[in-house]
Formats: C-alpha cells, sequence, structure tokens
C-alpha cells in the first residue's frame, strides 16, 4: 500500500517540478496534435482494426485459465496421478478451444 | 535492532503502533526506490555508452569526466522543458496517464527479495501480485495513447495493448512451470527451492521457458527488436509522440524500472536469486563466502541488463504481426506443452524436476 502511494508520488512529483521550472508559452500550433508538420486531416478518434478486439477477448480467456492452472501448480507434486489427470482434462478442453481459434484464423494478422 | 526501536520510543513517545509501522515501511521503500532511480539514470547512460562502443562510437562524452554526469545533465534538462498540454486532449487522463505507469512500475519492487529476510514485504503471493501489478502498466500506455488525441499515439496504445495482454498470458504461463518445482508462489520461497549449487537454478530444467520468459521481458517493456509500440521509423514515437518535458521523463523513469524489474525476476525465477554460483563447489564455496548475496544477485541482473543492451544493438526491427505470430502460434503451444512436460515428470520423478 505505502508503495503503490510512494508511486504514485514519485508519478506527480516531478510532473508538478517540471511544471513549475519550465517555462510555459502556449500556442495554437505547438498545442495542436502531432502530423509531421501539416495540420491533422481527420478526427483522430478513427476506426481501427477488430483483430485488436479479439486479441484483447482472448487474452481474457487465457488469463482466467492462468489464474486457473496457479493454484494447481503450487500443490501438483502432493496430488499425485489425480492431479495430473484433472489437469489434462482441463488443458485439453483449452487446448481444443485454442486449435478451434487458430483454424478459424483469428491468430491471422495480414 | 530492537534496542535501537526502545530508544526511538523512549525519544518519542507517541512514536508507536500503525504510525511507527507505516513510517518503517516508509523508511524502507525509499531506501530501495532512490537507488533504483539512480540505476535508471545510469542505466540510460550506460545504454547510450554501450550501443555507442557497439557501433564503433564513443558515445557521450562530454559532461563531466567521460561523460559520468550525462544523466544528471539530462534530468536537469527534461524539469526545465515546458510540459506542452495538447488543445484537443483530454487533460485529467493525459496527466493521470503517466502516474498510472509508473506507480506500478515502483510498486512492483515491493515483493522483490535482494537477500535472505531483505524485503520490503513477504507476501505468500507475490508472484501473484507480480503479475497483477504488472498487468496494471498497460492501462498507462492506453490511456496515454488514448487522452492525448492524436493518431500516432492511438495506434501505438493500440499496438502495446495487444502487444502486452499476448505476452502476458506467456508470462503467466511461464511462471506456472516454476511455480510448479517450487511448489511455492512465494518469491522468497522459490529462491530458497533454488539453494545448493549452479545447478540446482531453475535454468537447467526450464531451459525453454527461461528463453521464452526473457523474450517475452522484452516485449513487456517495450525494448528492440520488439519496440514496435514506439518505433521510430513506422509511428514517429508511438504513445508519448504528445508528451513532452517531465511527463515524458515519467514515463521514461517507469519504462526503465520496469525493464530492471524484469531482468531481477529473471535471476530470482531462474538465476537463484541472491545465491552464489560457486556453491557446492569446494574450495570456491569457502573463497567466496564472504561476498553478500545482494551482491550476487545484483551482478546477475547487471548481466540481464546488459543483454537487453546487446539485444538492441544486434537485432533489427520486428514486424508487427511477426511479433503477434511468435507470441500466439510458437510460445503460447510451447508453454502449455512444457506444463504438461514438466508435471508429468514430476508424476515419474523423473530428472531434476521434482
Amino acid at each position: 500500500m505505502v508503495f503503490i502511494f510512494l508511486g504514485i508520488a514519485f508519478g506527480i512529483g516531478p510532473m508538478l517540478i517540471g511544471y513549475l521550472l519550465g517555462p510555459s508559452k502556449p500556442d495554437e500550433e505547438k498545442n495542436s496534435q502531432f502530423e509531421c508538420g501539416f495540420p491533422a486531416f481527420d478526427d483522430s478518434r478513427m476506426y481501427f482494426n477488430v483483430r485488436y478486439y479479439l486479441v484483447a477477448i482472448l487474452f481474457i480467456l487465457f488469463d482466467l485459465e492462468v489464474a486457473f492452472v496457479f493454484p494447481w501448480a503450487v500443490v501438483q507434486s502432493q496430488l499425485g496421478w489425480f492431479g495430473f489427470v484433472a489437469i489434462s482434462i482441463f488443458l485439453f478442453l483449452l487446448v481444443v478451444g485454442f486449435i478451434f481459434e487458430w483454424k478459424k484464423g483469428a491468430l491471422e494478422w495480414e | 535492532m530492537i534496542a535501537f526501536w526502545q530508544w526511538i520510543h523512549a525519544l518519542i513517545p507517541w512514536f508507536d503502533g500503525a504510525i511507527a509501522t507505516i513510517v518503517i515501511i516508509l523508511i524502507k521503500a525509499i531506501a530501495l526506490v532512490m537507488p533504483l532511480m539512480l540505476v535508471v539514470a545510469y542505466f540510460t547512460y550506460a545504454e547510450r555508452k554501450v550501443i555507442g562502443y557497439m557501433q564503433l562510437r564513443v558515445g557521450p562524452n562530454r559532461v563531466g569526466p567521460k561523460g559520468w554526469l550525462q544523466p544528471i545533465a539530462d534530468a536537469l534538462k527534461l524539469m526545465t522543458k515546458e510540459i506542452i498540454f495538447p488543445s484537443k486532449a483530454n487533460i485529467y487522463l493525459f496527466l493521470l496517464a503517466p502516474v498510472l505507469a509508473i506507480a506500478p512500475a515502483i510498486a512492483i519492487w515491493a515483493v522483490i527479495p535482494f537477500d535472505e529476510g531483505m524485503y520490503v514485504a513477504n507476501l505468500d503471493i507475490s508472484l501473484l501480485y507480480v503479475l497483477a501489478i504488472g498487468s496494471v502498466g498497460v492501462y498507462g500506455i492506453i490511456l496515454a495513447g488514448w487522452a492525448s488525441n492524436s493518431k500516432y499515439p492511438l495506434l501505438g496504445a493500440l499496438r502495446s495493448a495487444s502487444l502486452l495482454v499476448s505476452y502476458e498470458i506467456v508470462i503467466g504461463f511461464a511462471l506456472v512451470t516454476v511455480v510448479m518445482i517450487a511448489g511455492s508462489v512465494n518469491l522468497n520461497d522459490i529462491v530458497m527451492a533454488q539453494k545448493g549449487s549452479i545447478l540446482n537454478w531453475y535454468w537447467i530444467p526450464l531451459f525453454p521457458m527461461m528463453i521464452i520468459f526473457f523474450i517475452s521481458a522484452l516485449v513487456e517493456t517495450n525494448r528492440a527488436p520488439f519496440d514496435v509500440v514506439e518505433g521510430e521509423s513506422e509511428i514517429v514515437g508511438g504513445t508519448h509522440v504528445e508528451y513532452s518535458g517531465m511527463t515524458f521523463a515519467v514515463f521514461f523513469l517507469a519504462e526503465y524500472a520496469n525493464m530492471i524489474f524484469m531482468a531481477v525476476l529473471a535471476v530470482i525465477l531462474f538465476f537463484g536469486g541472491w545465491h552464489s554460483p560457486f556453491e557446492g563447489i569446494a574450495y570456491l564455496e569457502a573463497g567466496f563466502a564472504w561476498v553478500p548475496g545482494i551482491i550476487w544477485l545484483l551482478a546477475k541482473s547487471t548481466f540481464f541488463m546488459f543483454l537487453y543492451l546487446w539485444i538492441r544493438a544486434t537485432f533489427p526491427r520486428f514486424r508487427y504481426d511477426q511479433i503477434m505470430r511468435l507470441s500466439w502460434k510458437v510460445f503460447l503451444p510451447w508453454t502449455i506443452v512444457w506444463i504438461f512436460v514438466v508435471a508429468l515428470m514430476t508424476q515419474l520423478k523423473i530428472g531434476p524436476w521434482f
């Protein structure tokens, strides 16, 4: 907890120092968004590839799997064959899903 | 130590209970973070020097003897630069993003054991804490890209978001194999389980995982050759195009703190943490017994930090789709197979795995 607060302080502190020490001469050109020297073409809230979204969803699935595997991993040497078979079934289902999304082309980037 | 606290207590009677605990943790935390910031500063210097020599240049050599004062000069320069608030940006989120980037980068250090009994917090779930806090860092970058309301930052943020989450899965699975062998998610216990000799460190039974972890660490910290997030030749500067002065410096600090953290974590998980590499070797062990554990830890981490620079100077940048392919189609199947292999070997009691 203390560490997190310290981290936040370390974020805000330097920025405050920079704000106080640095000059502040805003002008319209300088504050406009950067686009290699010419005025921005159109709004930057633009469309983006749906694959980014797909990756995010797959991430949620797989990260959950990792979270489930962790408790098993801690005690797996004591669980014996029962634990091994259980995790095999679990990972088998995961792999089936993984093969499915691979075959569907969800992992292709062109 | 106890006598010392009694003395303090006698001196300042109200210094007790919760306040005392918080103050002690705060002192410990500052004692950790201040050297960390110094290391970050001189890591940037080392980076420029090392890459300079690798490219037959000299690197920075003007400020102070051999350029030793260069990081301090850089810090002063950044402090006196103007902070630009882009007119179209969402100001509050724009300023929140650097804080969100650096807070986890610092908070994550709380659980690192530097030596036997030398840590700020000894959590029983420290590895999960590392994973959880590590994933918060993504928000800083996404927020920076989105709040800037500009095209290149947005593209950089999208790229980094999907990159970071992809490799986080891989890191998660790689950590599972370590946990399987160590039988604990406490970083202290993981290091203690590697006691004995250099052959007991996990880099031998988990060699492929070690490689995968290290490469994923490169991606997680946006290092070359995986730095498409801020690839200068493609999207100018990625997420921090619109940041200037200290706001940029905070991002920079966070990135380098994360890099050093990943090096230290690799050492703790795969290279025996604070254990000396000469343990179990008759004369060398006695000869090096006087070296404190933290020196070994730092020496090993320094090697990995050097490896970052070496790799940056050696490899050309990957294409984005190739990086995604590497994560989902190469590393992920590999790690799942390795979980199977390690589980099987443990049950059959074969080799160094149990």
